[in-house]
C-alpha cells in the first residue's frame, strides 16, 4: 500500500532528525496530535496573562510595573507564534479559539490557580516559567519544523521571564518577616502545581509513545519534570525558602534530590474544570474575545472599502 | 493556513536584522491590511531591536514549490559538477587563483 511506504519514508525523516515542514506528507495522527499540542501550549500563553494582568495595576513600583507589562507583552507574543504555527496544520485561528471556548481545547492547568499576593508574581516568572523554560529548551529540538522555530524565539525571550520572578522571590524572601512570609506562601501553593505542569507520569501518559516514536516531545514528562526539581530546590535554598516536599532530601551518593510523590486527584480535578479559577479565566477569555467583534468586523469593513477605492481609481 | 475566519488574512513576516543583511523569514501574522501587517509585524517580532526592516507579504502572494516536486527541481544539478570551482584543474604553482 501506498501509506505504510509512505509512513516508512515519514518515520526514516524523523529519525535521521529531518524537520517536517507543513506541505509534507504526514500521518493524520501526527497531524491531529500536533494541532492538539501546539493549541494548547498557544491556549496557555494567553490564557496564563490573567493571573498576572492582575497585578499590573498593582506593581510596587514603577521599575517592577513596566518589567511586568514588557513580560506579559511578550506571553501574548507566544501565543501568537503558537497559533500561527499551529495554523500550518490546516485549521484556521477560529477554529483554535472555538475549540478552547467550547472547552475541547485545553490549556495548562498552572493558570487556574489564583495570584493573590505580590509574592505571587515572583513564583509564577521563578517556577512556572521556570518549568515552561525546562520543557519549551527541549521542544526546540520537535520534528515539527513551524514548532520548533517557534521554540527558538520563545526560548531567547524566556531567559527573562525567570529571572525577573526569581528576582521579586529573593526581594521579598530576603526582606521584612511578613515578607518573607509571603514569599514562603507564594512557594507553598505553587510548588506542586508547577510539578504538575509537566503532565502525568510516563506510565500514565496516554500521548507519550506517539509523541516520542515521532519526536514531537523529545523527553518525557518525568525526565522534564526531573530536571526542573534539580535545578530549582538549590534556588530556593539560596534564598532561604523551604520546598513544600517533606520527602525532599540530597543524595550524596548520587547527587541528586529525591523528592515525594505528586496529589494526582488534585491534577486531575483541575484538568476535569474544577481548579479555583477554571470558569472566572474561560468567562474572561470569552468575553475579551466578544468585546473585540466590533474592532474585528470594523478592521475587515475598512479593509473592503480601500480594496473598492483601488478598484476605482 | 485557512483564511476564512474572522482575524483578517495570514501575512508572512520576513525581517533585515542588520543594513547590508538579506531579509530572512520571522514567522507570521494576522491582518486586514498593509499597514496593521506592518505594525502587528513589528509589535511581534521586533520587541528586542531585532530589525532594521519588515517585509510583510500577503500568503497568497507566495508561490512556493512542493515536496513532490523537489526531484525533477532540485536533483539535475547533482551531476553538474562544473558548476563549482573545484571540477578545475589549475596549473601546479599557480598562485592567488
Ligand atoms: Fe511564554
Ligand atoms: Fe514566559
Amino acid at each position: 500500500m501506498e501509506d505504510i511506504k509512505k509512513l516508512e519514508e515519514f518515520q526514516a525523516k524523523i529519525d535521521a532528525d529531518l524537520k517536517i515542514e507543513p506541505k509534507d506528507w504526514m500521518p493524520e495522527e501526527y497531524r491531529t496530535h500536533l494541532q492538539r499540542q501546539i493549541s494548547q501550549h498557544a491556549h496557555s500563553e494567553v490564557i496564563g496573562m490573567q493571573p498576572e494582568g492582575n497585578w499590573i495595576s498593582r506593581a510596587p513600583s514603577l521599575r517592577s510595573k513596566v518589567v511586568l507589562l514588557a513580560k506579559i507583552q511578550d506571553e501574548a507574543g507566544h501565543g501568537q507564534y503558537l497559533y500561527s504555527a499551529a495554523e500550518t496544520l490546516g485549521k484556521s485561528r477560529d477554529e483554535y479559539l472555538e475549540e478552547l471556548h467550547s472547552g475541547k481545547a485545553k490549556y495548562s492547568s498552572i493558570f487556574n490557580y489564583p495570584t493573590l499576593t505580590w509574592a505571587d508574581i515572583g513564583a509564577v516568572g521563578w517556577l512556572v516559567d521556570g518549568a515552561a523554560i525546562v520543557n519549551q529548551v527541549s521542544l526546540q529540538r520537535t520534528s515539527y519544523g513551524p514548532y520548533s522555530r517557534a521554540m527558538v524565539r520563545i526560548c531567547k525571550e524566556e531567559s527573562f521571564h525567570q529571572r525577573q520572578g526569581y528576582e521579586i522571590m529573593a526581594t521579598c524572601a530576603l526582606g521584612t518577616p511578613e515578607q518573607k512570609k509571603m514569599a514562603q506562601d507564594a512557594l507553598n501553593r505553587f510548588w506542586w502545581p508547577s510539578l504538575m505542569m509537566f503532565g502525568p507520569h510516563d506510565s500514565e501518559s496516554a500521548h507519550t509513545a506517539n509523541a516520542m516514536k515521532w519526536r514531537i516531545k523529545r523527553e518525557t514528562n518525568d525526565e522534564l519534570r526531573d530536571k526542573f526539581i534539580q535545578k530549582t530546590v538549590q534556588q530556593a535554598e539560596v534564598i532561604g525558602l523551604t520546598v513544600p516536599d517533606p520527602d525532599l532530601k540530597w543524595n550524596e551518593a548520587d547527587g541528586r534530590y529525591e523528592y515525594g510523590e505528586i496529589n494526582w486527584d488534585e491534577f486531575w480535578n483541575v484538568v476535569k474544570g474544577n481548579g479555583p479559577c477554571n470558569k472566572q479565566r474561560m468567562r474572561h477569555h470569552i468575553k475579551a474575545h466578544e468585546d473585540g467583534t466590533w474592532v474585528r468586523e470594523a478592521a475587515i469593513a475598512y479593509a473592503e472599502k480601500q480594496k473598492s477605492k483601488q478598484l476605482v481609481a | 493556513m485557512s483564511n476564512t475566519d474572522h482575524q483578517g488574512d495570514v501575512w508572512e513576516v520576513f525581517i533585515q536584522s542588520k543594513p547590508g543583511l538579506p531579509h530572512k523569514h520571522a514567522g507570521s501574522v494576522h491582518a486586514t491590511d498593509k499597514e496593521m501587517a506592518l505594525q502587528n509585524a513589528r509589535d511581534m517580532y521586533t520587541r528586542r531591536q531585532e530589525g532594521t526592516c519588515i517585509w510583510v507579504v500577503p500568503l497568497q502572494a507566495i508561490v512556493s514549490s512542493m515536496p513532490e516536486d523537489s526531484e525533477s527541481f532540485f536533483e539535475p544539478s547533482d551531476d553538474k559538477i562544473y558548476r563549482h570551482p573545484t571540477h578545475y584543474i589549475m596549473p601546479e604553482g599557480a598562485k592567488n587563483i
